[in-house]
């Protein structure tokens, strides 16, 4: 398997009244072509302004794009021109945005907006533009295409719109899809509709899928492998069975913690993590999470823990696992 | 068992939205929740579930029905009379953004439930009652000075939290207190919501759609579709045992945070979208998406009948 995107150190920070927001603090990680990543963190960890920054979706200013690269087929795509872009998003790389009411135009027909890319990037004439159109909406499981290509967003529920989205999305069959929070916006029935959708997609077109979202249920049924962003940082990343089952970062164990699950014991009071993440104006010199880490050792304020390999594909931000913390922790 | 603290009875909502026809947000509803108790109320969105919270506090005013609460039919009270009442019924709201004032600071947010009763004598008073519900609620006193910008959403549900406290109340309408807060702070909110209960005997109505949730947290469940109970019985039993079709596929819907209880788990995936309440379906309001439905179903109107001891579902075909 190759990679198909290689996310490099990459930092971005925000210009804002009084200071900078340091929301991307040097994240790397990689997509390999036709699996699934899922990027997990709460709110103001910094996934969505990294999957922005891959499409270049990202306003500059007030954003800036301070270091790194981002290498998708081989090229940089944070050295590309607006121009060269505009001919890797929709055609090389398509998105669904978290909100299906608000990213889709109202005044365009949906038809029109799964024909748009089409003509512009593949030069199809209207007609067989508008026959592929119909057979995307097909493909993600819209009943009468025919009638619902002419039909309006605000005609559409909010199921519907988001598999339009998808249509969009994958019409000029683009080798990656960035969903960011795709089914936050929906209910528990049409988000397992359209998870479902996605899957069988993949698996017929072997895209490979960048699932941002907040909901580790929804991991644990799509993805290949996770990575677990905390405060602009990766704090670890390991393949789904190694993350669920064997989670090394506080962080981890204590979002998974968090989660009931159907046969939690009612009288046992969850888990919760106490406290609230660092403000990224002025993130803390050490690790980000040791304010509200249960195992959090002198180290952890002054220095940022390395990568700590646990197996070839997992690793953890986190001084516990250095050798010499094992020792304390036994004790 | 002692008489329920609340017992609605056939409740209806219809909203009207010109042209002759009525959202029927709620159909002919009825249900009780004991003292002390908390009950769930689960649904996907546009089932009704927020309505029927809302019209609880009278903050609509029902179509027909009745709400029995402490003896008194609360519908049939004046509008003077109501205001006293809501001393004893109060709300915590969905978004903790857009529920707290911009321009108050969080002594007054608090303090007007406060003035609005008259329980503070004076000012002194009125602070030190802030001062005490601030921290009841896992915040510091100091904080009564600032805005609610200068909170977390998790701190502004427990400012929200500490409003809905401040007049003493028995009944609590929780809508969604948790939907729009992160995973790791769900779980404190969720935490602080049952050791108040302990604290000052509440009984809660817990609005959700999270269903993990609302199974830690409920002593029954109600789950709603299309503005009617389909199902309601204790959270043990309706998680075990769910007897309705929609319960059934609600509960598979959920993903499960652990990839191998997902990969061999079957799945009844729904087809289709919610009908309109507008002009819902005959018969079983359910039997457009029901993997079992037949012609019955399209007939006659299954009613909402014990299938089991204090197990209720509106299934014809329900065992």
């Amino acid at each position: 398997m190759g990679k198909l995107l290689e996310v490099n150190d990459l930092e971005v920070s925000f210009k804002v009244h009084g200071g900078e927001v340091k929301a991307v603090r040097g994240v790397k990680f990689h997509v390999n072509k036709g699996e699934t990543i899922g990027i997990v963190g709460e709110s103001g960890c910094g996934k969505s302004v990294t999957a922005q920054t891959i499409m270049r979706l990202i306003p500059q200013p007030p954003a800036r794009i301070k270091n790194g690269s981002i290498m998708f087929n081989g090229e940089d795509l944070l050295k590309k021109t607006e121009r060269e872009m505009q001919k890797v998003r929709g055609k090389e790389i398509g998105m669904i945005f978290q909100d299906p009411m608000t990213s889709l135009n109202p005044t365009m027909t949906v038809g029109a907006q799964i024909m748009e890319p089409l003509i512009k990037h593949q030069n199809l004439s209207r007609k067989e533009a508008t026959k592929r159109a119909v057979e995307m909406l097909d493909l993600v499981g819209m009943p009468n295409p025919e009638k619902r290509i002419k039909q309006y967003p605000h005609q559409f529920s909010g199921g519907m719109r988001q598999r339009a989205m998808i249509a969009i999305a994958l019409a000029c069959d683009p080798s990656l899809l960035i969903a960011d929070e795709p089914t936050t916006a929906l209910d528990v029935t049409i988000q397992a509709q359209i998870l479902n959708v996605m899957k069988d997609l993949q698996k017929r077109l072997n895209t490979s899928i960048i699932m941002i979202t907040h909901d580790l249920g929804v991991v644990a049924e799509v993805c290949d492998r996770v990575v677990v962003m905390y405060a602009g940082k990766v704090v670890e990343e390991g393949t789904v069975q190694e993350i669920f089952k064997n989670p090394q970062h506080p962080y981890t164990k204590g979002l998974l913690k968090s989660v009931p699950s159907l046969d939690q014991d009612k009288d046992k009071p969850l888990v919760p993590i106490y406290g609230t993440p660092p403000d990224l104006f002025s993130p803390p010199p050490g690790c980000a999470f040791c304010d509200r880490c249960d195992y959090a050792m002198n180290i952890c304020n002054k220095q940022d823990a390395d990568k700590y390999h646990v197996s070839d594909t997992q690793y953890a931000r986190c001084w516990l696992l250095d050798p010499v913390a094992q020792e304390v922790r036994s004790k | 068992m002692s008489k329920p603290l609340v017992d609605v009875k056939n409740l209806k909502m219809h909203f009207d939205v010109g042209g002759g026809s009525y959202l029927k947000a709620v159909n002919d509803i009825s249900f009780h929740i004991n003292k002390g108790e908390t009950l769930g109320m689960v649904g996907e969105s546009g089932c009704g579930k927020s309505t029927v919270g809302r019209t609880m506090l009278r903050l609509y005013e029902p179509t027909s029905g009745e709400m029995i609460f402490d003896d008194t039919d609360i519908y049939s009270l004046s509008k003077k009379q109501m205001k006293d009442k809501r001393r004893d019924i109060q709300m915590i709201f969905q978004d903790p953004y857009a529920s707290l004032n911009p321009r108050m600071t969080v002594l007054d947010i608090i303090g007007e439930a406060l003035d609005i009763h008259n329980l503070a004598a004076n000012k002194k008073e009125r602070k030190a009652r802030v001062e005490e519900l601030l921290e009841l609620v896992g915040l510091n006193a100091e904080h009564a000075n600032r805005y609610a910008h200068e909170f977390s959403g998790g701190q502004r549900q427990r400012i929200g939290i500490a409003r809905a406290l401040a007049v003493k109340p028995k009944f609590i309408v929780c809508d969604e207190p948790i939907s729009a807060l992160d995973v790791s702070i769900q779980a404190q909110v969720v935490n602080l919501l049952k050791d108040l209960q302990r604290k000052f005997d509440l009984t809660y109505l817990f609005i959700a759609h999270d269903l993990a949730m609302v199974k830690l947290i409920s002593d029954r469940v109600a789950v709603m579709y299309l503005g009617e109970i389909v199902e309601i019985t204790t959270s043990d039993a309706l998680y075990a045992n769910p007897l309705h079709p929609y319960t059934k596929a609600l509960m598979s819907a959920i993903p499960i945070p652990d990839p191998d209880a997902e990969a061999d788990r079957d799945r009844i995936v729904l087809s289709g979208d919610l009908p309109s309440p507008i002009n819902p379906p005959s018969g079983c309001t359910f039997r457009t998406r029901c993997p079992m439905a037949t012609e019955k179903c399209a007939e006659e109107k299954p009613p909402l009948v014990e299938v089991k001891e204090g197990h209720w579902a509106s299934c014809h075909y329900a065992e």
